[in-house]
């Protein structure tokens, strides 16, 4: 029987990092729910093995009902009609194999039918069903939007909407409007109180709204009337039984063309406020987004670990000059360093994973009792990481994913042109990864704070600390180095206390420093497991040379060539 | 129909799909330590067409009935997982070496206990291949049986039953109660339920209990108990049990040595793939 979660022994690896002893505990409040519901962990190892099990569901059923629908999804895609979708044959039954597994809403607590699984588990069925189907990893993905109704909106707003995850209600975010991408404080569509019906009512147009026909949509509206701003727009939750919103149309895609992607007009939709009013995007998006991102992130781990599989497959099957393409120094390179790539990004989206499983699991403590000094010190610690570590992640792995891809197709020359081979939709669905959500660019801009502010370093520096075997010093000594090198760089860039010159080489630091890191998490699992020697060290001896290309361009760059980039 | 009562008859095979090269022994027999123990495949599909019905209908209970060594036990915990209500293992050394009238004698006797309206097994095992036990326990029992069975559902107190046979679909309709036997071709199990798998994997038979020696399952941690029954408990006669109640005998076992065939070279012309398609056709390959 197939199984994408125990075919990949580097899953159940990172599921047991020792990191989730504590966080398990800290997730389950020490296990006080045990006696409440029969289904609850008693204890550490139990909760390990619900994680384990559940995981191997939703690995069957992604290797058996969602991969093989892949393709047939691919070509017929949703469609519109009397403005509504109708998601592809395939699509439905995936969707339905999952529900009736009981696995959608697993994070939400149980309260709300949900099965309280940490983000590290939740995250690795992301990577499951995006390697599965990339496009109907948005339909799985958009659960998150429960997440933040859990956070911010009121319990009566969640006992309505979150028990409906686990029984199959699917959710959209409705952010970006035909002049408001990247920049969300321009959003026009309005919201204003009825004060007759005693509801919000929301007009406007919405565009590329993913699953935009969704049971439960969280749109970000302008709340406040005369304001031009992001302090001017609020979160609202409208349920479709309501009525008033149409789709007009569904986009026309190069890839994850399963995921309908929907023009909404609201014509006085009636909606709930969630939280306050003024915070919706200054608060509750940002929120959302994180969790958005690291979803793309594990969507990109998803795509790689597909692609990385077509391309072993064909590269041990085709045959040229009399033996398998895959011995040839040519394609083995390309191999391992996609294999390399994918390990280390999988071991930066885990490690970003736990940081957002902690502090969230702080959060929801200090919601019931004052939290200790320590306590919020480790929780604003884990904020701050995750803050840095959730731009990282998705920069580096939708980029490598697509890199992996484009590999992927290039070993399968010219049979990877033609769409009877499936890494040719891999290609098309690994794109989006470092478009939406924010683009790669955007990412950057999150994640250059964790530069200039020194955060990245600190953490290395911490990572440093860790005792190691003997035989990993030398790859230690080498990241050591880097990071002295890139410390350097970054007090040059910084120093010269130009905003636009920090910018410019904002991206280049951004990686310098994601190299250093993923080299550590890297030593640090072949600290854990041997087997990983070779991937560490393979890896930062790429790292010396990808940070060794940036260094150099930034010692040898003069303030003054930015002109020469400038497009007059 | 609401609020009537299922069981399931099921059965722990080894996963002949999956041969390796120590499959057999070199008596010929299966050698089961080799090969995984599964639920049988079309067994499965009864399940499934099992819980469609308790969907469906108010009140309708699942119990999963099997009959095997105390590691059979998975194959309840297996039907708790997708949704069962509960389930009885039949084991007793009394049991051992049954054939397929043995076999029927006990489950009939099982059933009969249990006191169903609807009897749903698998059409046949994947190890015995033989096909004979549902229908057997339903003449034990003196109810109409259906075989082949796809899909069904109930039209007033009749079960309407879609029946996959050789050149085509019949349907037909039978009154309770009625053992009905499932087809391959019905649609797939449900995969296990999070919680349900999460609230039943400490599931345990007595037996298991006492055999386990994790102070995990010690410690209170099985609070969902799988029945248990022996010959007694289904008063049963032990003559009619094992092998002492099973005609069947095996005279002799033949490994059957698969040859490469004289082959035969065939060009791309019309021609000759005409006469290939023929040939296939006449030797019932194809069609």
């Amino acid at each position: 029987m197939a199984n994408f979660y125990t075919d990949n022994k580097d899953l159940r690896f990172h599921l047991k990092h020792p990191a989730m002893e504590k966080i398990v505990r800290l997730k389950e409040m020490d296990y006080r729910e045990r006696e409440k519901y029969d289904y609850a962990p008693h204890d550490f190892e139990d909760a390990m093995d619900n994680y384990d099990r559940v995981l191997e569901i939703i690995g069957a059923i992604c290797a058996e009902v969602i991969a093989p629908n892949a393709e047939d999804v691919d070509h017929e895609g949703p469609t519109v009609a009397d403005g509504h979708v109708t998601y592809a044959r395939g699509t439905r039954e995936n969707h339905e194999a999952l529900t009736r597994a009981g696995v959608i809403g697993m994070n939400f607590p149980r309260q709300y039918d949900g099965l309280n699984f940490p983000m590290v588990p939740y995250v690795m069925a992301a990577e499951l069903v995006s390697r599965a189907d990339a496009g109907f990893a948005n339909i799985w993905g958009l659960q998150d939007c429960g997440e933040t109704i859990l956070e911010f909106a009121t319990d009566e707003i969640r006992q309505e909407f979150l028990p409906r995850f686990n029984k199959g209600a699917t959710a959209a975010m409705d952010l970006t409007e035909p002049d408001a991408g990247s920049d969300l404080q321009a959003v026009q569509l309005k919201a204003h109180y009825d004060e007759s019906g005693g509801t919000w009512l929301l007009n406007g147009v919405k565009r590329f709204i993913t699953n935009g026909d969704a049971e439960i949509s969280l749109v970000l509206a302008r709340s406040e009337e005369g304001t031009s701003d992001g302090r001017g727009l609020s979160l609202f939750v409208y349920d479709r039984a309501d009525g008033g919103v149409i789709v007009r149309r569904i986009e026309n895609k190069m890839g994850i063309k399963g995921s309908p992607t929907c023009e909404l007009v609201f014509r006085n939709a009636p909606a709930k406020l969630v939280g306050e009013r003024r915070m919706g995007l200054i608060k509750y998006v940002m929120s959302l987004m994180n969790g958005a991102r690291l979803g793309v992130g594990a969507q990109s781990v998803g795509i790689a670990q597909a692609a990385y599989e077509e391309a072993r497959k064909y590269a041990s099957e085709r045959k040229q000059f009399g033996k398998t393409i895959d011995q040839f120094p040519a394609v083995y390179e390309m191999l391992t360093l996609m294999r390399v790539r994918l390990e280390a990004m999988r071991s930066l989206l885990y490690e970003t994973a736990r940081y957002v499983d902690t502090y969230k699991a702080w959060s929801f403590i200090a919601a019931e009792r004052p939290l200790t000094k320590e306590e919020r010190e480790d929780l604003k610690n884990n904020t701050r990481l995750a803050d840095i570590y959730t731009p990282m992640v998705k920069l580096i792995s939708s980029e490598w994913c697509n890199r992996i891809a484009y590999d992927a197709v290039q070993i399968h020359g010219g049979a990877g042109f033609i769409k009877d081979f499936p890494v040719e939709r891999l290609y098309r669905d690994a794109r989006i990864t470092s478009i939406y959500e924010g683009t790669s660019q955007l990412q950057v801009v999150a994640a250059i704070r964790g530069v200039t502010t020194g955060g990245y370093l600190a953490q290395i520096r911490e990572y440093e600390k860790k005792e190691l075997r003997p035989e990993l010093d030398h790859l230690k000594k080498e990241l050591v180095s880097l990071a002295g090198d890139y410390e350097m760089r970054v007090a040059q860039v910084v120093s010269a206390g130009n905003n636009e010159l920090t910018d410019f080489h904002a991206r280049r630091l951004v990686e310098m420093a994601a190299n250093i890191v993923m080299g550590y998490l890297l030593l640090h699992d072949a600290q854990r497991d041997a087997g990983y020697t070779s991937s560490a060290e393979l890896f930062i001896s790429f790292a010396v040379s990808e940070n060794r290309v940036r260094s150099e361009y930034i010692g040898s760059f003069e303030e003054k060539a930015l002109g020469l980039y400038k497009v007059s | 129909m609401n609020g009537i009562k299922i069981v399931v008859l099921a059965k722990q095979v080894p996963d002949t799909r999956n041969v390796g090269p120590d499959a057999m022994k070199a008596d010929g027999t299966v050698n089961r330590s080799v090969l995984p123990a599964i639920f049988n495949p079309e067994d499965l599909n009864a399940l499934e067409q099992a819980l469609r019905i308790k969907e469906r209908y108010e009140g309708v209970t699942v119990t999963l009935l099997t009959m095997g060594p105390v590691r059979a036990a998975e194959i309840i915990r297996e039907g708790l997982y997708r949704g069962a209500d509960d389930g009885v293992l039949l084991t007793d050394r009394a049991f051992a070496g049954s054939d397929t009238l043995a076999t029927s004698y006990a489950l009939a006797l099982a059933v009969h206990r249990l006191a169903p309206d609807l009897v749903i097994g698998g059409r046949q095992a994947i190890d015995g291949d033989t096909a004979q036990v549902g229908p057997q326990v339903a003449e034990k029992l003196g109810w109409p049986q259906v075989t082949y069975a796809e899909e069904m559902h109930f039209e007033g107190e009749k079960l309407i039953i879609r029946r996959r046979l050789e050149r085509g679909v019949e349907t037909v309709s039978a009154p309770l109660p009625l053992v009905v036997t499932v087809n391959g071709t019905a649609p797939a199990c449900r995969y296990r339920n999070a919680r349900l798998v999460m609230k039943y994997k400490y599931a345990r038979t007595d037996t298991e209990l006492q055999a386990e020696s994790s102070d995990y399952i010690a410690a209170g941690r099985s609070s969902v108990r799988i029945t248990e029954w022996g010959v007694d408990a289904i008063g049963a006669d032990p003559e009619q049990l094992g092998l002492s109640g099973s005609p069947t005998k095996v005279k002799e076992i033949e490994n059957v040595i698969l040859q490469a065939k004289e082959s035969k070279r065939l060009t791309s012309s019309n021609a000759d793939v005409e006469s290939l398609v023929r040939e296939l056709l006449e030797n019932h390959t194809i069609g």
